[in-house]
């Protein structure tokens, strides 16, 4: 069984970790000195080597990522940290980023120091007043204290509700003080991202990660994991669990062996489905629990690792129910730009809603599975590709509790039971 | 002739413009600073960015509707959002939500009639391991039941709200918390915890396997 290996996690439990004292009692800021003394080159061939991948979603390599910035185009470079973390379930960076802001800093000035950037941004959600204090006062302090300003500057750029602006080109459009809508690709960012500018945008977490790498060597880091995802990462259990939390591990860990962990599922209940990654990765059922949750196992069992975004619905679930609410939300969040998107979203929302109803036929899963096809691929980001994940793989799951609802004349469930305040004095 | 809205700090919007290598950048955070002030959006807070960032109003408000953050009519001292995302809707989010909305008599995106709570239903807000979720002014209210975000309202409502869970040790204001979000240090960083405890679960753990 894989054992928990809490390294971002690791001191968490200090009362002040999320201060510089806290952070530097156990070796912060420790990494960055010696990444400032090795050719940035060095420090881009030890995070390859540690075969680090992106922790957004995508599992891109990080240290590839970064070697695509143009060296000695004589232009600025930027590093942009996503932090606008949304994707429903994903609950990482945030506890992250409050617990311990100093370690996504100190991996700021590392990953500038490799890409040849003096400037790195901040992209937060504006929907967490209290993280932002935090990062702000932990950018405050390396500033006071000669961490930040000699070389390296840090902003704090703040959201404002918008799930997506955590895409990253939307994010650089946002950040450049416009409307957050996604670019055509080509140019990737690494050409032409932040002010058209050399720009490497990555997730909180992978930033993060790289303290300790070049800390501990890149061979540390690749001895854990699986063949092709190397290290640990941080798995976020929620839903019908008995102990929801957030779970350090190698990758590869399954799904069984963390609900072994979490004291299992609800107590009295089986699990029903779940998703691996966030809504916008294909549900998964019991079928699916010793599946290695790395990135290519997940991809072979038809979803994606995405976020490690573990959210587990148990028997008194209606699955109807909950792929309606994900596609009301993509509906809400899409940016309009793209016409397959958004009118294909508004046709999924309004069939969903009648079949929730109990209204309509057999033939509207079919019509369903047509609009999601007309989709899937056909848009400059991939917001209404994730809209169709829950829908194709909840009818591919679940095709009977769909007609249930026809059937029936509405929803054969009683949504109270899925409360976790059932039983509890009304 | 000058769009300065005297309300406004030149000088503290001066400062969020210096943050950027293009003042262009300094919407949002100018944006948040207006609702910092007069509690939404207004029609001189556009005028003045715009002219601060040689822009037009129009492109202002371009940027300001595409957020939902932004409000474009007063709201609640107080303001509450529900999660009623998949997750949190099906563990009691939508439940907290009807109650809400019936126990203060409004409607989603509502504010009572004494301006002290607004209402609104959120999407997810990253705390699904503290599931149902309730945000006030943005701060975190983890695992709620109705009775206990009935509780919150009526301490809003009574200008005595419950500190939040993960969050500073008093709520504040929905205009404190919109200057804390333009970017301007309230000096709170330092109060709450460090994390709740589903955030430290699994290190729990692994400390107990380590001590076997």
């Amino acid at each position: 069984m894989s054992t928990l290996t809490p390294i971002l996690s690791a001191h968490w439990d200090d009362k002040d970790s999320f201060t510089l004292e806290g952070y530097k009692r156990h070796g912060g800021y420790k990494a960055a000195e010696k990444a400032l003394a090795m050719d940035p080159d060095a420090v881009i061939q030890m995070v390859k080597d540690s075969g680090l991948r992106g922790r957004g979603g995508a599992g891109f390599p990080t240290g590839m990522k970064w070697g695509f910035i143009p060296q000695g185009d004589n232009k600025d470079h930027y590093l942009v940290v996503n932090a606008d973390e949304s994707e429903p379930g994903t609950c990482k960076d945030t506890p992250l980023l409050m617990a311990n802001p100093h370690v996504l800093i100190e991996g700021c000035i590392i990953a500038c120091h490799a890409i040849r950037a003096k400037h790195a941004f901040i992209y937060i959600r504006g929907e967490v007043t209290h993280v932002v204090r935090r990062v702000n006062q932990a950018i405050a302090d390396a500033y006071a204290a000669g961490i930040l300003g000699n070389g390296v500057d840090v902003v704090l750029h703040i959201g404002a509700g918008a799930y997506i602006c955590g895409e990253e080109t939307a994010l650089l459009d946002s950040l450049e003080g416009f409307r957050g809508q996604p670019r055509l690709r080509p140019p990737f960012p690494a050409i032409a991202g932040l002010y058209a500018k050399p720009t490497v945008v990555n997730n909180v977490e992978s930033i993060a990660s790289v303290p300790a790498i070049i800390a501990n060597g890149a061979e540390w880091y690749q001895a854990m994991g699986t063949e092709k995802s190397k290290g640990a990462t941080l798995y976020s259990l929620s839903g019908h669990v008995n102990n929801p939390g957030q779970f350090e591990a190698p990758l590869g860990i399954t799904l069984r062996e963390i609900l072994e962990l979490a004291g299992g599922v609800r107590t009295g209940h089986t699990l029903k489905f779940w998703t691996p990654g966030g809504s916008s990765t294909p549900l998964f059922t019991d079928a699916h629990l010793d599946i290695p949750l790395d990135y290519e196992g997940v991809a072979a069992a038809g979803s994606m690792l995405g976020t490690k975004a573990l959210q587990i619905f148990d028997e008194t679930t209606c699955v109807v129910r909950a792929v309606l609410r994900w596609t009301e939300f993509y509906k809400h969040e899409s940016c309009g730009k793209c016409t397959p998107c958004r009118e294909g979203t508004w046709w999924l929302v309004q069939i969903l809603r009648d079949l929730e109803a109990g209204v309509g036929t057999e033939a509207d899963l079919e019509k369903l599975l047509d609009l999601c096809d007309n989709i899937m691929g056909r848009s400059f980001c991939a917001l209404g590709d994730g809209a169709t994940s829950p829908i194709t793989s909840s009818i591919k799951y679940f095709r009977d509790e769909y007609i249930a609802h026809l059937t029936n004349g509405g929803c054969p469930f009683d949504p109270v039971q899925s409360t976790l305040f059932v039983g509890a004095s009304k | 002739m000058s769009s300065v809205d005297p309300t406004l700090n030149q000088e503290i919007m001066n400062s969020i413009v210096a943050r950027y290598p293009r003042k262009r950048s300094a919407i949002m955070p100018l944006l948040h600073y207006v609702q910092s002030v007069a509690g939404y959006v207004t029609n001189s807070g556009i005028e003045n960015i715009a002219e601060m960032l040689e822009i037009a109003t129009a492109e202002v408000s371009a940027v300001a509707t595409f957020y939902t953050q932004y409000k474009f009519n007063p709201i609640g001292e107080y303001h509450v959002g529900v999660c009623t995302n998949t997750l949190c809707a099906v563990m009691g989010g939508d439940a907290i939500f009807s109650a809400l909305k019936e126990h203060l008599g409004i409607e989603n995106d509502g504010v009572t009639a004494d301006g002290k709570v607004s209402l609104e239903h959120i999407e997810c807000n990253a705390a699904c391991d503290y599931a149902p979720v309730v945000m006030a002014n943005w701060e975190f209210y983890d695992n709620q039941t109705v009775e206990s975000a009935k509780s919150l309202v009526d301490g809003a409502r009574a200008g005595n709200p419950p500190a939040p869970t993960r969050g500073p040790n008093h709520l504040v204001t929905y205009k404190q918390a919109s200057a804390v979000l333009a970017g301007l240090n309230d000096g709170l960083a330092g109060e709450g915890v460090q994390a709740g405890s589903p955030t430290l679960l699994g290190l729990n753990l692994a400390r107990k396997m380590e001590g076997k």
